[in-house]
C-alpha cells in the first residue's frame, strides 16, 4: 500500500513538472495584464524544436536552447499582438496555438517524414534521471529509503528544475523590484506609467520569462519524459495548467500544490484503468481525467472558494496624452 | 476626425483582403523554405477545391460545418462574448442528433427524424453552451475559461458515454451503430441525380441547405427585432446597455444558447449527413476554425458565407495539394487558418489604424 502510493507520487512528480513550468509562465504573463491561451502553442513549438535540435545536433542541452528560442520568439508574437498593437490576447493566443499545431506537423513531415515525429532520441539527446547521492545505499532504509531512493531521486534535472522554479519565481514576484512593477502593471497599469516606467516594457520581459518557461516545459516533454516529438503531444497540458494557474489563484505555492493535484488525479487515473472498487464498481477513466476541469469551474463559479485575477488583465494600455 | 469619413469599403472589402494576403504570403514562405514552389502548390490548391464538381461539392461540404461554427462564434461576439467552446457544443450537439437517429430509425420516417434531429442538435449544444453563460452572466466566471474547460468536459464525456454506452456491440472500433437509412440527410448529388444532373459524388448533404437557412435566420435575428437591438448595444458598451435598461445576465445567456445551438448542428452534417453513426472526435476542430471565419467575415452572414467557403477550399484544396506534393501535409491548412486568426483578429489594428487614418486625411484635405 505505502509502496503502491509512493510510486503514485513518483508518477505524480513526473506529470506535474510541464504543468509547473507551464502554469509558472501563465503566472508571469497574467500577472503583467497579459492573458495567455497560448502556452499550449508555445508548449507544443518547444516539444518540436527541442526534439528537433536534439535529434539534428546530438544533445539534449541544445535541443533546450531551440526549444526555449521557438517558446520565446511566439511568445513575442503574442506580445506584439497584444502590447504593440493593443490586439485581442484571447485571439492571439487562439492564433499562435493554431499556427503552430499546423506547422509542428509540417515542418516535421518535410524534415524527418516519420508520420509527423521526430527521431527517436537516447543517450546524450535526452534528458536522463539523476541518481542522487546515497539513493542506492539508502534504499533499503525502511520509509524514507523509500521516499528519498524512489520519489525523490532518479528523475531527470528538468523535474528538480520545475520544482525549483517555485521557490524562485515566488523570490521574483513578491521580493524583487521587478516583480512589484510586474505586479504592479497587472494590477493598475496607470499608476505604474505615472511613476515613469514603461508598461510596455515590463510586459515584453514578463512574456519573455514566460517563453523560457513554457520553452523548458515543451523540452522536457519531448527530451525528458519522451524520446522524440509526437503530433499534438502537448494533448491540452497547456489548458491544464492555464486551470491550474486559476486553481492557485495566481500564487507560486497555491499554483504548486494545484499542479501536483492534477498531476496526482493523472497518475490516479492511468493506475484506476479498469479496477472495480467494492461497492462501486469500476470507476470510469473519464470522470477523474475531467475533474481538474470540473474542479476549476466550480473554484470560478465561486463554489469552492473565489478566484479573483490581476485587475487589470486582458486590457490593452493606452497611454494617455495631453 | 470621425469613422464616418473612411469610405465603406475599405473596412469590408480592403483591410480583410490584406490581412488574408498577408497571411497567405507567410504560409508561401513557409512553403517555399520547405522548398516547394508556392504558385505550384497554389495552382493545385484552388484546382483541387474549385476545379471540378466533386472539389466543389467537397469544399462546401467542409464550409457547411465552418458556416455553423463561425455563425456560432458571431452572435456570441456581437454580444461582446468570445465563445471559444464551439467544439465542445458542436461534440454533443453531435450527441443530440445521434441519440434522436438511434431511437427513432427503426419506427420513424424521415421528415419526423430530420426535424427531431435539427431541434435535438440545437438542444444539445445550448445546453452545453446554457452552463458557461450562466456562470458568467450570474456568477461571474469568465466565459473564455469555462468554455475551454467545457470542451475537454465535453470530450471525456463522449468518450465515456460512445465507449460505455453506445458502442455497437463486439466491435472494437469506439462508434454507434450505423443508422438505418431513413435517418440519413440525403445528399445533394442524390437529389439532382433523378434530373438528369451530374454533380459528382461528394458529401455534401441538405445540412448545407440549413447553414443558408440559419444565415437568413441570425442576420434578422441580430439586425431586425428588439433582441438582436439589445445585443448589440451589450457587445459595443455594457455600461449603456445596462442603463438603457437591457437585462443584460437575460441576453447574455440567450446569446450563448443561440451560439451553442448554431455550433450544434456541425452534428447534423457530420453525424446524420456523412458518418451515419456517433463517433469519436468528429468535430475535428471545426469550432476552432470558426473563430477564424468569424474573424475573417467581419462577423455578418455574407462574410462568414464568404469566409467559410474560403477555408472549406482550403480543407479541400490542401488534401489534393497534399497529394500532389507529398512533401506538404494537410496540416499546412492548419497553420495557415492560424495565420489568418492571427492577421485579421490579433493583429487587426495593424493596418486598419493607418489605412484609416490615410482616409481620413484624404478625405480632409
Amino acid at each position: 500500500m505505502f509502496e503502491t502510493l509512493i510510486l503514485m507520487l513518483d508518477a505524480t512528480m513526473r506529470v506535474s513538472t510541464p504543468l509547473i513550468f507551464a502554469a509558472l509562465a501563465g503566472l508571469y504573463s497574467e500577472r503583467a495584464g497579459i492573458v495567455d491561451i497560448g502556452l499550449e502553442g508555445k508548449i507544443l513549438g518547444s516539444a518540436f524544436a527541442a526534439a528537433a535540435g536534439a535529434a539534428v545536433f546530438g544533445s539534449a542541452w541544445i535541443g533546450l536552447c531551440f526549444g526555449i528560442a521557438t517558446s520565446v520568439a511566439l511568445a513575442m508574437i503574442h506580445g506584439f499582438a497584444c502590447i504593440t498593437h493593443r490586439g485581442d490576447h484571447i485571439v492571439s493566443g487562439v492564433a499562435i496555438n493554431t499556427i503552430v499545431a499546423g506547422l509542428t506537423v509540417t515542418l516535421s513531415m518535410n524534415w524527418f517524414g516519420m508520420g509527423g515525429q521526430t527521431p527517436t532520441l537516447s543517450g546524450d539527446s535526452r534528458f536522463l534521471s539523476v541518481t542522487l547521492p546515497f539513493a542506492d545505499a539508502l534504499a533499503d532504509v525502511p520509509v524514507i529509503g523509500l521516499i528519498y531512493s524512489e520519489l525523490l531521486s532518479g528523475h531527470n534535472i528538468l523535474v528538480y528544475l520545475g520544482f525549483a522554479m517555485v521557490p524562485l519565481t515566488y523570490w521574483v514576484v513578491y521580493k524583487t523590484r521587478f516583480g512589484l512593477r510586474l505586479r504592479a502593471v497587472g494590477e493598475n497599469p496607470h499608476a505604474v506609467d505615472t511613476a515613469g516606467i514603461s508598461v510596455a516594457f515590463i510586459r515584453y520581459r514578463a512574456l519573455i520569462v514566460c517563453g523560457i518557461l513554457c520553452g523548458l516545459a515543451g523540452a522536457y516533454l519531448s527530451t525528458a519524459h519522451n524520446a522524440g516529438f509526437l503530433k499534438d503531444m502537448s494533448a491540452g497540458k497547456g489548458y491544464m495548467a492555464l486551470a491550474a494557474l486559476i486553481f492557485g489563484k495566481w500564487r507560486p505555492v497555491p499554483v504548486l500544490f494545484a499542479c501536483l493535484l492534477f498531476g496526482f488525479l493523472d497518475a490516479v487515473a492511468i493506475r484506476m484503468q479498469g479496477v472495480v472498487i467494492p461497492g462501486i464498481g469500476e470507476v470510469p477513466v473519464q470522470a477523474i481525467e475531467v475533474l481538474p476541469y470540473v474542479l476549476t469551474v466550480l473554484l470560478l463559479a465561486g463554489f469552492i472558494g473565489k478566484a479573483i485575477g490581476p485587475k487589470a488583465v486582458g486590457r490593452p494600455y493606452v497611454k494617455e496624452r495631453a | 476626425m470621425s469613422q464616418a469619413k473612411v469610405p465603406a469599403w475599405v473596412n469590408i472589402a480592403l483591410i480583410p483582403f490584406l490581412n488574408i494576403m498577408l497571411a497567405f504570403i507567410v504560409s508561401g514562405l513557409v512553403i517555399l523554405a520547405i522548398g516547394e514552389d508556392p504558385i505550384e502548390a497554389a495552382g493545385y490548391l484552388i484546382y483541387g477545391a474549385f476545379g471540378y464538381n466533386e472539389g466543389i461539392g467537397y469544399t462546401l461540404y467542409y464550409a457547411t460545418n465552418l458556416i455553423f461554427t463561425g455563425l456560432a462564434v458571431s452572435v456570441a461576439f456581437k454580444g461582446g462574448l468570445f465563445n471559444i467552446g464551439g467544439e465542445g457544443q458542436a461534440y454533443i450537439g453531435g450527441l443530440g442528433v445521434g441519440l434522436v437517429c438511434l431511437a427513432l430509425d427503426h419506427t420513424m420516417p424521415f421528415y419526423i427524424i430530420a426535424p427531431l434531429a435539427i431541434l435535438g442538435a440545437a438542444a444539445f449544444g445550448a445546453a452545453w453552451g446554457y452552463i458557461p453563460a450562466y456562470l458568467q452572466a450570474r456568477r461571474g466566471s469568465h466565459i473564455v475559461i469555462t468554455t475551454i474547460m467545457f470542451n475537454f468536459i465535453a470530450s471525456s464525456l463522449m468518450v465515456y458515454l460512445i465507449v460505455n454506452w453506445l458502442k455497437e456491440d463486439g466491435r472494437m472500433a469506439p462508434n454507434s451503430r450505423t443508422f438505418g437509412e431513413n435517418a440519413w440527410m440525403p445528399y445533394i448529388h442524390e437529389f439532382f441525380a433523378p434530373l438528369g444532373i451530374d454533380i459528382g459524388d461528394s458529401p455534401l448533404n441538405f445540412a448545407f441547405v440549413l447553414a443558408l437557412v440559419c444565415c437568413v435566420l441570425v442576420w434578422g435575428l441580430l439586425w431586425h427585432t428588439r433582441w438582436g437591438y439589445q445585443l448589440r448595444t451589450l457587445g459595443t458598451n455594457p455600461t449603456a446597455a445596462k442603463y438603457a435598461g437591457i437585462d443584460t445576465a437575460k441576453v447574455t445567456i440567450w446569446a450563448m444558447l443561440i451560439s451553442g445551438g448554431l455550433a450544434g448542428f456541425v452534428g447534423i452534417n457530420e453525424i446524420m449527413g456523412v458518418n451515419h453513426s456517433l463517433l469519436l472526435n468528429f468535430t475535428a476542430g471545426y469550432g476552432f476554425a470558426g473563430i477564424a471565419v468569424s474573424l475573417m467575415g467581419r462577423n455578418h452572414p455574407i462574410g462568414i458565407i464568404l469566409a467559410a467557403i474560403l477555408f472549406g477550399a482550403l480543407y479541400q484544396g490542401g488534401s489534393e495539394l497534399a497529394f500532389e506534393i507529398p512533401t506538404i501535409t494537410p496540416e499546412i491548412v492548419v497553420a495557415i487558418q492560424g495565420l489568418v486568426i492571427l492577421f485579421s483578429g490579433a493583429l487587426e489594428h495593424m493596418f486598419k489604424d493607418r489605412i484609416e487614418g490615410f482616409f481620413i486625411r484624404r478625405a480632409v484635405a
